[in-house]
């Protein structure tokens, strides 16, 4: 029986080895690690001791820094997402009915998608929209006073969801990649029927691209709830003034790694994938009202 | 209704051509105008940062014009110098070395993975194949914290090991998953054929599906260079010791202990830090722009 078994077996298991240890030692074991963690206090130094749920109450009891980084990244997700699709869905019609230089634009348009995830775009935003920015310079041809958008709590969040918004370019693509798969006999025959560009949009393009629509916001959705790097340059390494820019990952990591409560930090960690998989799966229980796939 | 739809149809038609195909131009001219006038202002940040790295200190935040009224490269030469006794050599060497080992243990070991799933029979198929794509799933932070432990429990913070070891056992499922759809996509005769002269599951591998999966591969390539080399979190975890910092790290660094007058220099070392990313972005692009369009990656 096992000599059977390695017969059949050991080849494969030659080719997945690499794999098999990886997610074993550096996913399985790590998950569950974690979620002991969660219920305990940890530091490091000590043995972690059993507290039950004691991280979670005081998360959503008694934090809060927690509610306000819950809030923060709430308000860039929901907000920040949507707008980035609807920029990225634009220019993709745009661009799809055929322009001079198709793939110049999307080339350039591109550009910030992959540049922007970056500490040095990080250091330039926060530039951009500080007291002596360039954004100054343009809000003062309307007659605004400058500012500092970055220190202002009330207009710093805004600033990184600018910078959400301007890495469209990816979603673009894979839209433009979308809307290339509608046969445009579909549109000559309603364009016979007498069909304005609204009916088009609404009636054609919107519903056979939903499918498009919907992963693009699950990734999106998913990429932003784990965004860091811009918080946490823009803001100094703290969540900036009045904690306005405080995004979760960047709590957790407050948390995990400047005061050493990986208990509290495994918890949040734990949350965070509730919360996430709580909204994809909405998503996907919705999809079937939304989502119309052709076959 | 249809009378109506006809009727409109028909006035649309009986236009005169020219009138037209004027108004169609100046259409696309203005829609031209504006899509160019869009890349500008999404480019222009970039744009500045780029001329306010060759301005002298004192103009950067006085001269508004993107082009400088004098050239300077003092912020590149200072910049360079770097911080705690390191310079930027030091840090581009270490970027290099960590994006460098990264591809090629992504290149190797989700190859491997992916010829086992897509060509390849063995008890749990299924199930693992399905546990490869919920990983894909988790969020990092979930196995942050006791990944955290285990390395430092190996002495390996302030080593690349936490950051390159991964990559070696197919962390990146993302990739194997990528590299399944490609391998499926090649003719199952070309296996049988080589079977026939001779070659075992382990020949057909390297003699037949690793040449033949190449776009796969430099795709794989093209994407982790450009997540390893942006990447600031995990390296940032691990990394504290100046002597190992990347790229990334140093401006971090930088950005920490610099004055008011130090502006030009990291505006300087920010630019260097995004040339290796532009020029894959210029070397690949049609390759990257096929990859997000049938994939879906950023």
């Amino acid at each position: 029986m096992i000599s059977r078994f390695w017969h059949k077996n050991k080849i494969p298991l030659l080719f997945l080895s690499p794999w098999l240890i990886g997610v074993t030692i550096l996913a399985f074991i790590p998950m569950i690690a974690s979620l002991y963690l969660a219920f305990t206090n940890y530091n490091m130094l000590q043995a972690p001791t059993w507290v039950g749920l004691e991280n979670f109450n005081t998360m959503l009891n008694s934090d809060s820094r927690f509610f306000q980084s819950l809030k923060v990244t709430f308000i860039y997700v929901f907000l920040g997402v949507p707008l980035q699709l609807i920029v990225a869905f634009s220019l993709a019609t745009v661009l799809n009915r055929g322009v001079k230089g198709l793939s110049f634009f999307r080339a350039i348009y591109y550009v910030p998608s992959i540049l922007g995830p970056s500490v040095a775009i990080a250091v330039l935003w926060r530039q951009l929209f500080g007291m002596e920015g360039i954004f100054n310079d343009f809000v003062s041809i309307f007659g605004l006073e400058p500012q500092s958008w970055i220190s202002d709590p009330s207009t710093s969040l805004y600033t990184l969801i600018v910078l959400l918004v301007w890495q469209f370019g990816s979603p673009m693509v894979i839209f433009l990649a979308g809307l290339k798969q509608i046969p445009s006999d579909l549109y000559e025959a309603a364009a016979i029927d007498g069909a304005g560009p609204a009916y088009m949009l609404f009636k054609i393009t919107l519903p056979l691209i939903t499918p498009i629509i919907f992963f693009n916001l699950v990734m999106q959705i998913i990429g932003a709830f784990q965004a860091f790097t811009p918080a946490y340059i823009i803001g100094g390494g703290t969540g900036g003034t009045l904690d306005s820019t405080l995004f979760y990952t960047l709590y957790l990591y407050i948390k995990a790694f400047t005061q050493f409560e990986m208990g509290y930090a495994s918890a949040m960690a734990w949350f965070l994938l509730v919360i996430i998989a709580t909204f994809t799966g909405l998503l996907f229980l919705t999809a079937r009202k939304w989502v119309h796939y052709q076959d | 209704m249809s009378n109506t739809i006809n009727q409109s149809n028909v006035t649309s038609s009986s236009k005169p051509t020219s009138n037209y195909s004027t108004k169609k131009k100046i259409f696309e001219s203005v829609k031209f105008i504006l899509l160019l006038l869009g890349a500008i202002v999404m480019l222009y940040p970039v744009m500045w940062m780029l001329s306010s790295s060759f301005k002298t200190v004192d103009k950067i935040f006085t001269e508004v014009g993107l082009w400088p009224s004098e050239i300077t490269f003092n912020n590149y030469l200072q910049g360079w110098e770097g911080i705690s006794g390191f310079t930027f050599s030091t840090f581009y060497l270490n970027s290099f070395i960590v994006v460098g080992l990264s591809i090629l243990g992504n290149i190797i070991a989700c190859s491997m993975a992916a010829y086992a799933f897509a060509r390849l029979d063995f008890t749990f198929k299924k199930i693992l194949f399905a546990v490869m794509l919920a990983s894909m799933m988790v969020p990092i932070h979930v196995l942050l914290i006791p990944q955290y432990i285990l390395f430092n429990n190996l002495n390996w913070i302030n080593t690349y090991l936490p950051l390159v070891v991964p990559k070696f056992l197919a962390t990146d499922a993302f990739f194997i998953f990528l590299m399944v759809q490609f391998i499926r996509g090649i003719p199952r005769e070309l296996d049988n054929a080589a079977r026939v002269d001779g070659c075992g599951p382990v020949q057909i591998f390297t003699r037949i599906i690793f040449p033949l999966m190449t776009p796969a591969l430099v795709t794989t390539a093209i994407f982790t260079f450009i997540w390893t080399w942006n990447d600031f979190f995990s390296q940032f975890i691990y990394l504290s010791n100046p002597e190992k910092w990347t790229v990334t790290l140093a401006l971090r660094g930088f950005l920490d202990t610099m004055g008011e007058s130090m502006w030009g220099d990291m505006f300087a070392m920010s630019i260097l830090s995004l040339i290796p990313i532009f020029v894959f972005f210029i070397a690949f692009q049609k390759l990257l722009i096929e990859g997000i369009s049938t994939t879906g990656i950023k």
